[in-house]
């Protein structure tokens, strides 16, 4: 069986793990210790768990996350969420279709009393917002549990391996979202008084103010604290289209889980649905990870995400394609190809404009809605709440690590601590982190050709700025009173000392070098480089892009080096024509043939866009319920029961409240739905306090 | 003679489109009734209608109830084939589960009761028992009650395709509305005064079902319904292993009893009585529920233990002193019915309190009628206490 695993990253380690063997369907497969089970059966290339109890339609990995069920597999006769559990030597493992069988249990378990614990601060959610709040409070020996429900913490920034934009001195800008999250946690490991509990999720936020927590995934807990930081993030909003739930249909967390956590291949050929940041960053992170990346289309006329991001992704040979949107997923019981058209002004696709592509897996990356219930709640019951991150107002990693701050001293004026007023100059670099993509300015070139010149190929003001600081001269400049303007070089042509630190430092690839010195009709150009080593080698011809990713030519590979301070990223040296030289931007890193649509377009046949994948509730039924007066979403979910599976609504209720939209209805004549909790499905046992590991039972 | 007001006039007027309201609505626009139903939440049943667990029994023991709810086991198990909207009936039949000799006396009491009125209910043994619920804890098992005509449907479908068909019918459902005064003239029902309207009748169905007291203090009628609040949950589905209804009515600490089923989607859905009663009409979420729930559940069924917890939430009993529900003519006010009261059973009470309702509106009330009416009359001692709760 082809191993789908990753041997090589250019920036993640790929720890040695001992290799056990678990059973699949009664075959014996490889796996490693310490992987889950979904990890263990993508890596060897399995990707349907079970069929749907409704229809039969194929079920897999989709969230990766804890939060569907759609990844259920039986293991040893008990039904598991595959994407959750380790694997262990010797495990049964067999698809789920339909309803598990409930094992047959003779005996009462142990059973014991559900603890109860009381806490100056709790904290949901141990991403950049969660981790700073806590270090502001560890700092100031405030006694704090941080849950997090993941094996470490950091939340998402755990899966990134691009450096981050924002400003350095404030929020590790030119860090690698990997390395910050082990930053913030070997910093706060330092302040005893912060209790940190891992792979631990907060069920409910009941009403007499205490926080239901499965702790370690098997323990039940009640904590009462007195004040309730709510920092859970976003969560992925999800579209419909003809085939959305075949698996290989992921969106960009779960993709990114897979990839950069799990550290398989889901994919060969990968597809992508969205051009804001995530869509972005993940195509980027698949083509480190060695998958082809066909294309990317966004609906809107221009991608909502940093340019930067968009450059760096079309140099790289990724077809971007704007104004198109995705008609079908297409295949039987997997992903094969991928059907987009044109739209027009109104977002309607337009008719013979229609493109198919070959691909294995299609990420959607349409946007990110809060994750808030939990500060909803402990605000209706009268909690003392805060929020900050995504769960508050979706926006970038640096602007969460500026709210968990401000957040975290809030909170200690909130417990009367005297840490004075909170500076206005906080409040000021959360507001600038938060802001979105400004205006857009040309390329500057050097006026005369001499020396050595740095170009800039970032135009677009945004929220940045190492590259003003990795200069040693201090020649690229930007205002340090608003670090959205773009970079200048201040020197000319005899300053730069072509240290590279600024190619090989900035996050979005966006600097190259031009050395007229030892020839001037042949300069050499210094371009970063963040991939495998072996793809390329001295005297390789490779395709050479300018910034908006156009082929300039082809040239030659003087070397690839690293220097000092590049953290993993490689500088390459090109020669090129004068004339080209500083229009050059990045290597093409993938051949045009895998961006190729297929001579005819694919169909998809059956209308059958889900818009409730647990209960497989179609958009025409919602719509139809619509066109018939129905304005209150219970409603709905009485009628059809999308939204009362196993997810627990967390995926449809974006795209229903989309199609409401779409049917011209106000969002003010709609009555939402009422949330309930658990905020996941967790077995009675652990409520009843059935003995798990003892050990883990601590209070 | 009618008051001429020049508001919209229907001939009867519902206040609640929950289990109650709605099957009446849709018996009165069947019988030829011009109905309006005026709710004040946002859509059918929100009100505790959703919050029902879908249990459907005979089983009690009063003639009262057994009648009213044996009419409505007939019109819920033969509704798809009538409508063709599939409410998920099921008929899984109910069992009382006795593990201790108080219990069983009880419950054996009970049942030569029951048997004289007539229900298919009886002893099981043990090892009968066990026959009908495989996975019941056997130690100390004595047995228990089963009677197999019982079952469940959805609360949420079946209210639904009632208010479906009753529109098909002409019924009018107005909601987001609140009705804020009852007219009345000269001691007779005239019309109600809404948040946005008025509207005329002579005839008013009070169904608001927790809040139904409220409603009738609008006719400056005090009827004692007052709601108390029961914690319940659902699970994942799995495949199905269980199939009547599991009633434990041992007490225990913080709790008088607990019952659960599995509904035809593999679900089980599960219903905690607490003691004492929290009254009120507070239905936020505790803390305490699902630890108290789960141990007694997985005591009774080991089996229970790997179910996965999807839901939960809590609802409102409208609750009278002696259990029983009011239905009848208000005694001072012409034209206002009680319809409320059903104490936590308005779901199996429904449909055939709905043709009761009817028999009222119509004046063809039944010699059998007759003799069920002094159990749920509104002006009957309340001091009485049902056996079964």
């Amino acid at each position: 069986m082809t191993d789908y695993r990753i041997k090589k990253h250019p920036i993640l380690p790929i720890p040695e793990q001992a290799e056990i063997h678990f059973f699949w369907k009664g075959q014996l497969l490889s796996a490693q210790k310490g992987e889950t089970v979904s990890a263990a059966l993508f890596a060897n290339g399995i990707r349907v768990f079970g069929h749907h109890h409704k229809d039969q339609s194929p079920q897999g990995i989709f969230c990766a996350n804890g939060q569907c069920s759609q990844c259920m597999v039986m293991v040893d006769g008990i039904p598991i969420k595959a994407c959750m559990e380790e694997v262990t030597a010797g495990i049964i493992v067999e698809p789920l279709d339909g309803f598990p069988i409930l094992p047959k249990i003779e005996d009462i378990p142990g059973m014991n009393k559900i603890p109860e614990i009381t806490t100056p601060v709790l904290i949901i959610g141990g991403g950049p917002a969660g981790l700073s709040a806590a270090l502001e409070l560890g700092k100031l020996g405030v006694e704090v549990i941080l849950l997090d429900d993941k094996h470490r913490l950091g939340g998402k920034l755990v899966l990134q391996t691009h450096r981050f934009f924002g400003s350095t001195k404030a929020v590790f800008a030119g860090t690698r979202g990997i390395d910050i999250a082990t930053k913030l946690e070997d910093e706060l490991r330092e302040f005893s008084c912060v209790d940190i509990w891992l792979n631990s999720t907060a069920l409910a936020v009941f009403s007499d103010k205490k926080v239901g927590v499965l702790k370690n995934g098997d323990t039940y807990i009640l904590i009462k604290p007195e004040i309730l930081l709510v920092s859970s993030g976003a969560r992925e909003k999800f579209i419909t289209f003809n085939g959305n739930t075949l698996p290989g249909v992921y969106g960009a967390g779960a993709f990114q889980t897979l990839v950069n956590r799990d550290l398989v291949r889901p994919a060969e050929k990968l597809f992508i649905i969205g051009g804001g940041n995530v869509g972005l960053i993940t195509g980027y992170h698949a083509l480190q990870a060695g998958i082809g990346v066909v294309g990317l289309v966004e609906a809107l006329p221009e991608c909502g995400g940093y340019k930067v991001h968009k450059d760096k992704l079309m140099r790289l040979g990724v077809p971007i394609m704007t104004s198109h949107t995705i008609l079908s997923a297409n295949g039987k019981d997997k992903v094969e190809s991928v059907t987009i058209a044109q739209v027009n002004d109104k977002f309607q696709p337009i008719s013979g404009t229609e493109k198919s592509f070959e691909c294995d897996s299609i990420l959607v990356a349409v946007g990110l809605d809060p994750v808030n219930e939990f500060y909803k709640k402990g605000v209706e019951y009268g909690m003392k709440t805060f929020v900050a991150g995504d769960a508050e107002e979706i926006a970038e990693a640096s602007a969460a690590i500026i709210a968990g701050k401000i957040r975290g001293l809030e909170i200690a004026q909130g417990l009367g601590l005297d840490v004075g007023s909170v500076p206005e100059s906080l409040y000021r670099t959360s507001e600038i982190l938060k802001s979105k993509p400004g205006a857009n300015r040309k390329v500057e070139y050097p006026e005369i050709e001499e020396g050595v010149f740095p170009i800039i190929h970032c135009t677009q003001e945004i929220p940045c700025d190492p590259c003003s600081a990795l200069c040693p001269h201090g020649l690229i400049f930007i205002d340090p009173k608003d670090i959205r303007s773009t970079p200048m070089f201040l020197g000319d042509g005899f300053c730069c000392e072509v240290c590279e630190q600024c190619v090989a430092g900035c996050p979005g690839l966006a600097i190259t070098l031009v050395d007229y010195r030892s020839n001037l009709d042949m300069p050499i150009i210094s371009v970063p480089y963040e991939f495998n080593r072996d793809p390329i080698q001295e005297k390789d011809i490779v395709t050479a892009m300018d910034t908006e990713g156009k082929p300039v030519g082809e040239f030659e590979v003087l070397s690839v080096h690293t220097i000092p301070t590049s953290d993993r990223t490689l500088v390459v040296h090109l020669q090129a024509p004068r004339e080209i030289a500083s229009r050059i931007a990045g290597i093409r890193m993938q051949e045009s043939q895998i961006t190729h649509p297929i001579d005819h377009y694919i169909q998809h046949l059956d209308d059958d866009m889900i818009v409730c994948r647990c209960e497989r509730v179609k958009a025409g039924e919602i719509r139809s319920l619509i066109r018939q007066g129905i304005r209150d979403f219970n409603e709905i979910k009485t009628v059809t029961r999308a939204g009362m599976g196993s997810c627990g609504a967390k995926t449809c209720t974006s795209i229903i409240k989309r199609i409401f939209r779409e049917e011209g209805i106000p969002d003010e004549e709609v009555t939402d739905q009422t949330k309930r909790p658990l905020f996941m499905e967790v077995s009675l046992g652990i409520f009843a306090g059935v003995n798990g590991d003892e050990d883990l039972i601590e209070d | 003679m009618k008051t001429k007001l020049n508001f919209p006039h229907y001939d009867v007027i519902i206040i609640g489109a929950g289990s109650i309201g709605v099957p009446t609505a849709f018996f009165l626009a069947k019988s030829g009734f011009k109905v309006l139903v005026i709710d004040k939440f946002p859509s059918v049943g929100q009100g505790s209608s959703k919050r029902a667990i879908g249990g459907i029994r005979a089983t009690h023991s009063d003639p009262a109830k057994i009648r009213l709810c044996l009419r409505s086991i007939e019109i819920y198990s033969t509704w798809k084939e009538l409508y063709g909207d599939d409410i998920d009936w099921y008929k899984g039949g109910y069992t009382f589960v006795a593990y201790r000799e108080r219990e069983e006396k009880t419950l054996k009491e009970l049942l030569r009761k029951q048997k004289e009125f007539g229900l298919n209910i009886n002893w099981l043994n043990k090892h009968e028992f066990l026959e009908i619920v495989p996975d019941i804890n056997p130690n100390g098992l004595l047995g228990g009650t089963y009677s197999p005509d019982d079952g469940s449907a959805s609360p949420l479908l079946a209210t639904h395709s009632f208010y479906r068909q009753a529109i098909d019918l002409g019924a009018v459902f107005h909601f987001n509305e609140s009705v804020e005064e009852i007219i009345i003239s000269n001691g007779k029902i005239k019309g109600v005064k809404t948040n946005l309207s008025i509207y005329e009748t002579d005839l008013l169905i009070n169904a608001a079902g927790p809040w139904a007291k409220q409603v009738a203090k609008l006719a400056e009628i005090d009827i004692p319904v007052n709601p108390d609040s029961h914690e319940a949950a659902i699970t994942e589905s799995v495949a199905h292993f269980l199939n009547p209804m599991v009633v434990d009515i041992r007490p225990q600490p913080g709790s008088s009893n607990f019952y659960f089923y599995q509904h035809s989607t593999g679900q089980i859905i599960f219903c905690i009585t607490p003691k004492p009663n929290i009254w009120g009409f507070n239905v936020e979420e505790t803390s305490e529920f699902l630890p108290m729930v789960a141990k007694r559940m997985i005591e009774i069924m080991p089996r229970l233990q790997n179910i996965r917890v999807r839901r939960t939430w809590r609802g409102l009993y409208p609750m009278t002193p002696d259990g029983f529900p009011i239905i009848g003519w208000a005694k001072n006010v012409e034209g206002f019915l009680h319809a409320a009261g059903t104490c936590g059973q308005g779901f199996m009470l429904g449909p055939g309190m709905g043709e009761l309702l009817l028999r009222f509106v119509t004046n063809s009330l039944t010699e059998k009628d007759h003799e069920i009416l002094p159990y749920v009359a509104p002006d009957r001692d309340f001091s009485g206490q049902e056996l079964l709760k």
